[in-house]
């Protein structure tokens, strides 16, 4: 297929953009979701999502877009508000109260599919599409909604920015600073509710917990203050929205929705190694160095001190590495009598005495 | 004004208890505490002294008691309340730095829509030269040591130019410079009229730091003049077993090592 | 002739009911104790990718196989979530919530790959079908047994021996595991046998429940059995009595209203959480409260002087 016209084709865009909005608001919302240290919330509110999903088409009979984000809100919030109870008012932790309600009310949701199921024929396949989500099937009028929630929630995020920031930092010095604390935290539980709304016509329920971490994770990685976090989230969440939809519609046949989170884990990998400051690929290489320049420092000051006992070095294989290094930049040379044993070179002399001198100094 | 007193108590609790699953933490605490000194509150582990301030601000539900703060309730007097939490309380690998923190102590001042910008900003990098830590500002608060970090939490607190600030173990894990920086600062304060109220750990160093004293073991066991309160019948009642005594001097009172 | 056929199915169905909540709330009771609840989610999603795996490489959908592989997915999981969670630059809920959808994103892709020869269904995978156990039988002893029930028994009996065999280690590495390591009881090896009986079980009860309920059946019995004991052996009987409770009741309900068995045996463990959470006698909120008020006319004792 041309660019040209994939650019051009209709369900292309609709996917597109769809998965863009996702990423959009997915990704500001799950830092937030992550620094509360709630990761699994979006897991839970997506699959708290399907009772709400079908108690609205149970009342208004269609699958009108509006209900299902009313339900889905409402069920959502329910499921949030009774995980709060169980581990304010119980002895549960956080991870148990979370899997209680991904479970319960996800059984909920289904034994109300199958009462619809029951009642009438119509909906079959709903649920395929719950589980996994339909980007191909998106509307136009699908995105519209999406997009009008996706800048009411940003909007609100940026109104009460700063309280969010501090209740997520430090909500017990924001109540003494006369913050509502509670109601603060409950919009901000209430928003990843509507980003997992806008994700389950995309990724499907199983695959939002991913959409909520994974761009926060990445972002974490590159970021020092909140606000670039969330920007740089947006746009992890935005490029793997767009590169999972646009090889989604090339490879023709491979699902949406795992393609978006596949993408998404890449680049979470790629910061964990790679980026500035906290990439485990540069602190593996500081070890890396530091431990060489203490085995050179050790060889050194043994073969000054106790040139006998030093021989015994070459055993190891770390050390062998380095007598080479250290031969080779003139320290160290092949004894003339036998050819076999090392000794100092006068340069190597030099070195050792340094290093002896701010050991002595260190531990006299 | 029929609350106000002669000599205005900065803080002045009466009749506070607080309990949790029926268990008494707080009993009957009645206490004021004067402006303009530096209080101590001490007591052994489990004493309720951090539940104690707690209350205090609100953040824990009491069974009874009544707070004034400068003769008033404290719902009214807020902004006139200043609190350093205990260092463990916030996770510190949040993704912000030195300056961003301290500027947080504004956020109550700034009320609802407001954003910070140049002017707190400013007051900010004020607070943390007070607290030696200008070099700091942009670090990473991950990146600071566990001194430098309860500095930036009292230079948090010190923008709120407060009238009384509450202090939640401030000396616990750090060095020894910082806890003289803590103690230099917080007596500049007091010198400035400002009423300190610390929550504090230490027996050694409570004489040295302390000119008013809370002695507390669920209830109140002594109050008053830190010269008064620091008393060994005081001390045995408060400590009961736990408390060792080398030499005659009640100078050198240490309460006996217990793991925590 | 109605009677005789409902009992013919109800039976079968119910003892499956019953013994996947058994064997689940078997390991989901230590779970629940050391705070890993959420590795029961992300084990039970990773396993797509397991079964995925091992059908491409061995052509077996079902059996003794499925299970080693399943143990292995399980393994593999909890070991990528820990590597994360060990570079520190991530929590642990957040590499959990990182690794399962990525392994269910890879199984979800296989099976679009090989979509024209393979039969597995993701929707029974995730939701399985209690309702049909009855039609999957194997002779035993002359006697027509579902195989689920079978296979779900043979799960109890492992995890329950592992658990019987290894109880004062396990309780010891799940309260204090810098203790039991200095004993030389490897509380690392104990867990990670743990979550691969965890992972097998979760197989085995897929036909049945589905990935989604099997988390259901593994936390919410054990949870509710929390908050109603103080003694870890308890918890294994009420997490137990839950499930054969929750098995027999989700059951009927679900036959009268015409709705999911399994499904409906899930709402049923929620149903008793809540109870438990609401009027367990020592923890319960309403307990609480009617303590509460009756201590309000008696009031707080005032503390003994140190």
């Amino acid at each position: 297929m041309q660019w040209l016209d994939l650019l051009s084709d209709y369900t292309f865009q609709n996917v597109v953009i769809g998965a863009s909005l996702l990423g959009l608001i997915s990704g500001p919302l799950g830092c937030f979701a992550m620094l509360r240290r709630q990761s699994l919330l979006g897991d839970a509110l997506s699959h708290a999502a399907l009772p709400g999903v079908c108690l609205s088409f149970i009342i208004t009979g269609s699958r009108d877009i509006g209900g299902i984000i009313i339900g889905a809100l409402a069920t959502g919030s329910l499921a949030a508000l009774t995980m709060l109870l169980l581990t304010r008012h119980s002895r549960l932790k956080t991870d148990a109260a979370i899997g209680v309600c991904l479970s319960i009310f996800f059984a909920l949701g289904i034994v109300l599919l199958t009462y619809i199921q029951g009642t009438n024929n119509a909906s079959q396949g709903g649920l395929e599409a719950f589980l996994f989500g339909q980007a191909a099937a998106t509307l136009r009028s699908d995105l519209w909604i999406m997009g009008a929630i996706t800048l009411a929630t940003l909007a609100l995020l940026g109104i009460f920015w700063k309280q969010a920031k501090l209740v997520t930092f430090d909500a017990e010095y924001a109540r003494t600073l006369g913050m509502p604390t509670t109601a603060i935290e409950a919009t901000l539980t209430a928003m990843v509710a509507l980003a997992v709304v806008v994700g389950l016509q995309m990724v499907g329920v199983i695959l939002m917990a991913a959409m909520i971490v994974a761009p926060a994770a990445a972002a974490r990685q590159w970021s020092r203050h909140l606000g670039s976090m969330l920007a740089i989230a947006a746009g992890v969440g935005i490029v793997s929205g767009v590169s999972g939809a646009t090889i989604s519609t090339l490879s023709r046949g491979l699902a949406t929705g795992p393609l978006i989170i596949l993408t998404a884990t890449a680049i979470v990998l790629i910061s964990l190694a790679l980026a500035p400051g906290r990439g485990l690929l540069w602190g593996a290489i500081k070890h890396y160095r530091q431990k060489e320049a203490l085995q050179r420092q050790q060889l050194l000051y043994t073969f000054y001190k106790h040139p006998r006992a030093a021989q015994r070095y070459r055993t190891t294989f770390g050390s062998r590495r380095v007598l080479g290094k250290l031969n080779r930049q003139g320290y160290l040379a092949r004894s003339p009598d036998d050819g076999i044993e090392w000794s100092l070179t006068p340069q190597g002399q030099a070195a050792a005495k340094r290093v002896v001198a701010t050991f002595e100094e260190v531990a006299p | 004004m029929a609350t106000s007193v002669p000599t205005e108590s900065a803080l002045s609790i009466k009749n506070l208890t607080v309990s949790y699953h029926n268990q008494p933490v707080l009993w009957d605490i009645a206490l004021d505490i004067p402006a303009g000194v530096m209080a101590g509150i001490v007591g052994p582990n489990g004493a309720g002294k951090s539940t104690l301030i707690k209350s205090l601000l609100g953040l824990v539900p009491s069974l009874s008691g009544e707070v004034l703060v400068h003769g008033r309730p404290y719902a009214a007097q807020r902004k006139r309340v200043g609190y350093v939490p205990q260092r463990s309380s916030v996770d510190w690998d949040f993704p912000t730095t030195a300056l961003d923190v301290v500027t947080m102590g504004l956020y109550g001042r700034l009320g609802w829509l407001r954003r910070p910008g140049r002017k707190e900003r400013n007051e900010a990098q004020e607070a943390l030269e007070m607290v030696g830590m200008s070099a700091f500002a942009n670090r990473q608060i991950s990146q600071l040591s566990g001194g430098q970090q309860q500095r930036v939490f009292l230079a948090r607190a010190l923008v709120q130019q407060a009238d009384v600030y509450f202090l939640d173990e401030p000396m616990a894990g750090v060095d020894a410079t910082t806890e003289r920086a803590i103690i230099d600062i917080l007596r500049r304060l007091r010198d400035a009229g400002k009423t300190l109220i610390v929550v504090h750990h230490d027996l050694q160093t409570v004489r040295a730091y302390f000119d008013w004293l809370l002695l507390l073991n669920v209830r109140v066991i002594a109050s008053g003049d830190a010269d008064d309160v620091f008393k060994i019948d005081h001390l045995r009642q408060a400590y009961g077993g736990q408390i060792a005594l080398l030499g005659d001097s009640e100078s050198q009172i240490f309460a006996a090592p217990k793991g925590k | 002739m109605i009677a005789e056929l409902l009992t013919n199915t109800a039976l079968p169905i119910i003892l499956v009911g019953a013994m996947v909540g058994i064997a689940s709330s078997a390991v989901g009771t230590f779970l629940v104790l050391r705070g890993n609840s959420m590795l029961s989610d992300a084990i039970s999603h990773s396993i797509v990718f397991g079964i995925v795996i091992v059908w491409l490489l061995t052509q077996q959908q079902s059996g003794p196989i499925q299970l080693v592989g399943a143990a292995l997915t399980g393994l593999l999981t909890v070991l990528l979530t820990e590597a994360l969670a060990n570079t520190k630059r991530v929590k642990q809920d957040a590499a959990i919530g990182l690794v399962f959808p990525a392994l269910f994103s890879i199984g979800v892709l296989l099976l679009n790959v090989y979509a024209h020869d393979v039969h597995i269904d993701t929707h029974t995978v995730l939701l399985g079908e209690i309702g049909f156990v009855w039609l999957d039988t194997i002779d035993l002893w002359g006697l027509p047994v579902p195989q689920a029930l079978v296979s779900m028994s043979v799960m109890t009996l492992l995890n329950y021996g592992f658990i019987g065999l290894f109880y004062k280690e396990l309780k010891l590495a799940t309260f204090d595991p810098a203790l039991a390591k200095t004993f030389g009881f490897m509380p690392t090896i104990l867990f990670y046998g743990l979550l691969m009986l965890t992972s097998s079980t979760a197989v085995a009860a897929f036909d049945a429940v589905g990935a989604v309920l099997f988390i259901a059946f593994a936390i919410v019995p054990a949870s509710a059995a929390y908050l109603l004991t103080d003694r870890l052996w308890m918890m294994f009987i009420i997490g137990a009595l839950i499930s054969i409770a929750s098995s027999l009741s989700g059951y009927y309900l679900a036959i009268h209203l015409n709705v999911s068995i399994g499904g409906m045996m899930a709402v049923m463990t929620g149903v008793f959480l809540m109870l438990a959470f609401l009027a367990g006698p020592r923890y319960g909120v309403l307990t609480q409260l009617a303590k509460r008020r009756h201590a309000r006319k008696a009031p707080v004792e005032p503390p003994t002087s140190p």
